[in-house]
């Protein structure tokens, strides 16, 4: 390309253009920076941005045999459907219940996991409301401050 | 906003859905308390001075919008009703879940208000019934919370549809759709015109001087006529009622040109002390809006007034304009303009009841043209305000705040009925028994 055609004067610029890189590395450049990754977070891992999730404080002992101990706190999803064995909320006349959902010949069954709580057999007449499905578990170990 | 689209032109029918939560405030207090499923239930206002939602079994008690709470209180709880204070913490995240539900479903949402959505369905080809029922039953099934959907050609006619949705509940199954033209007159002509978004009451009066008294007649009324005796935007709802869209959907809103903090107090105040401590914490909140939307401002009002309907009581109000040294978004400075003003406004002897403070002659950060020989925000200041957030991000609302604020001031507003902060607040979560 040997032709050449004049365009006209370069307008003056707002645009300002750095002389130098601001920082200049002096040492040796660290061997992990091109293995940097998003450090892992609890927030993704349990997927608590969905609008579904919720969070509830347990208090009680009757599903310590699952490791769910009073004070606990549980993660919710409250638009999962049951399935049986499954952790639910069962709102039983109102009062909010965190037990095991079963199906027995037709009667839904509120069990849990601590021998000195017998199953609760839901009757006809009674209103049950299953709030959601038990997803996850938090607890503090010692405290961090 | 674009020019109204021509009827006729060779373009996809544009559709618009209302998704609106049913009786939001009320609902949201039932989400948490499943023994309330059925109670009568009332919200009420700051200062738990009116009702301002109700559950249908309150209305069925005859319970009005807008009543004082004092004059319903005893009939309603002997009735069994439960009333609430209002619990924005509550409902706003309730409301943020409902959004991110309709998000995930519509190509484009407009979040309207704190419970109603507009959703743009345009050139979605599966049937569109079943797709608000599908809506209905995500957000019910991930808040608990009922909504209406009303689907039509234009934004004006899907609030009316949703409108339509909730009226006939149990008819619609909550879902309404009018793009087809003989169900939109139909319904036009079932309708009263104040139903009509945009349609206040000083204009339900002038129309019906002027014999229009359904939307079907607003409708059909002479666009030129319109425009003359009232203004553009009711001719552009009765060309939006007719089906030509005329009203997009907005996408985010623009930064505000005002920002505005206003409360009424938990009591009457008659002495300076308090009612500084009230507009520092009001300012402290107004800059926090301020920073927010990465504006600056220039000038500050602070106003202060005594009640207006006591007839035994001497009236007072009075605002004052305060000019800031630069413009500026620290609190630190704002605060204090705000204080200086208000120790001009005030005067012994009368009974407060409100002081507001507003941000005014906003811009953003960056956009103004400094003044050559004023001096602008220093540096430090911004770092300083940056800390001040990032702390009460992290911390909690008012854990650093100028030093004339208390921590648990008298003045605050009533709000002896409050509900936990159940989504928001660890210490609130919600308990479920394992016995």
């Amino acid at each position: 390309m040997d032709s050449v055609s004049i365009l006209g004067p370069v307008a003056p610029s707002p645009t300002t253009i750095p002389f130098f890189l601001p920082t200049v590395p002096a040492g040796f450049p660290s061997p992990a920076q091109d293995h940097i990754e998003q450090r892992v977070s609890l927030d993704e891992l349990f997927q608590l941005h969905r609008p579904q999730i919720y969070l509830a404080q347990v208090s009680g002992h009757s599903l310590t045999g699952l490791g769910i101990l009073d004070g606990d706190l549980v993660l919710i999803d409250k638009a999962l459907q049951p399935r049986r064995e499954d952790v639910v909320i069962a709102c039983l006349n109102g009062d909010p219940l965190i037990k095991i959902f079963d199906i027995e010949q037709q009667q839904v069954v509120l069990r849990s996991a601590n021998p000195a709580y017998p199953p609760r057999y839901v009757l006809e007449g009674e209103e049950l409301q299953i709030w959601g499905v038990y997803v996850g578990l938090c607890r503090q170990g010692r405290n961090c401050g | 906003m674009s020019a109204c689209a021509d009827r006729g032109a060779i373009v996809a029918e544009r559709i618009f859905a209302l998704i609106d939560c049913n009786s939001f405030y009320c609902s949201c207090e039932r989400v948490f308390r499943p023994d309330l499923i059925r109670t009568p239930i009332v919200v009420l206002s700051n200062n738990d001075g009116c009702v301002v939602s109700r559950t249908p079994e309150a209305k069925a008690l005859g319970i009005k919008m807008g009543e004082p709470w004092f004059q319903v209180r005893r009939g309603f709880e002997a009735a069994g009703g439960v009333a609430f204070s209002s619990n924005y913490a509550l409902y706003g995240d309730i409301s943020e879940r409902v959004m991110t539900v309709i998000e995930g479903l519509v190509p484009q949402l407009e979040v309207y208000s704190i419970d109603e959505a507009f959703a743009e369905l345009t050139g979605i080809q599966t049937d569109r019934v079943r797709m608000g029922r599908e809506i209905r039953s995500q957000i019910l099934a991930a808040t608990g919370i009922p909504t209406g959907v009303g689907i039509a050609p234009t934004k004006t006619l899907a609030k009316l549809a949703n409108f339509a949705a909730k009226r006939w509940q149990r008819q619609t199954g909550g879902v309404v759709d009018i793009t087809d033209p003989k169900r939109r007159d139909k319904l036009l002509q079932a309708v009263a015109v104040n139903e009509v978004w945009g349609v206040g009451r000083r204009i339900t009066e002038r129309l019906g001087e002027m014999g229009i008294r359904t939307a079907w007649q607003l409708a059909e009324a002479d666009a030129w006529t319109l425009r003359k005796q009232f203004s553009v935007v009711l001719e552009k709802t009765a060309r939006e009622l007719r089906g030509t869209p005329c009203l997009e959907l907005d996408g985010i809103a623009p930064p505000k040109q005002e920002i505005c903090c206003s409360r009424m107090f938990g009591e009457r105040l008659d002495e300076l002390a308090p009612i500084r401590e009230a507009v520092a914490s009001y300012a402290a909140r107004a800059c926090e809006k301020l920073r927010a939307q990465g504006s600056v401002c220039k000038r500050v009002r602070v106003s202060i007034r005594t009640g207006m309907f006591n007839p035994d009581e001497p009236k007072f109000t009075k605002g004052m304009l305060c000019e800031l040294p630069y413009p500026t978004d620290d609190t630190r400075l704002i605060t204090q303009a705000a204080l200086a003003g208000l120790d001009k406004l005030y005067r012994p002897g009368f009974a407060f009841s409100k002081a507001e403070v507003l941000l005014m002659d906003l811009c953003g950060r960056g956009e103004f043209t400094d003044d050559l020989f004023a001096s602008s925000q220093p540096a430090n200041s911004e770092k300083v305000m940056a800390v001040l957030d990032s702390i009460n991000a992290k911390w909690g609302r008012g854990t650093l705040r100028p030093g004339v604020v208390p921590a648990a001031p008298a003045w605050s507003m009533r709000r002896e009925l409050m509900s936990q902060s159940f989504t928001t607040r660890v210490d609130q979560l919600w308990r479920v028994s394992a016995r």
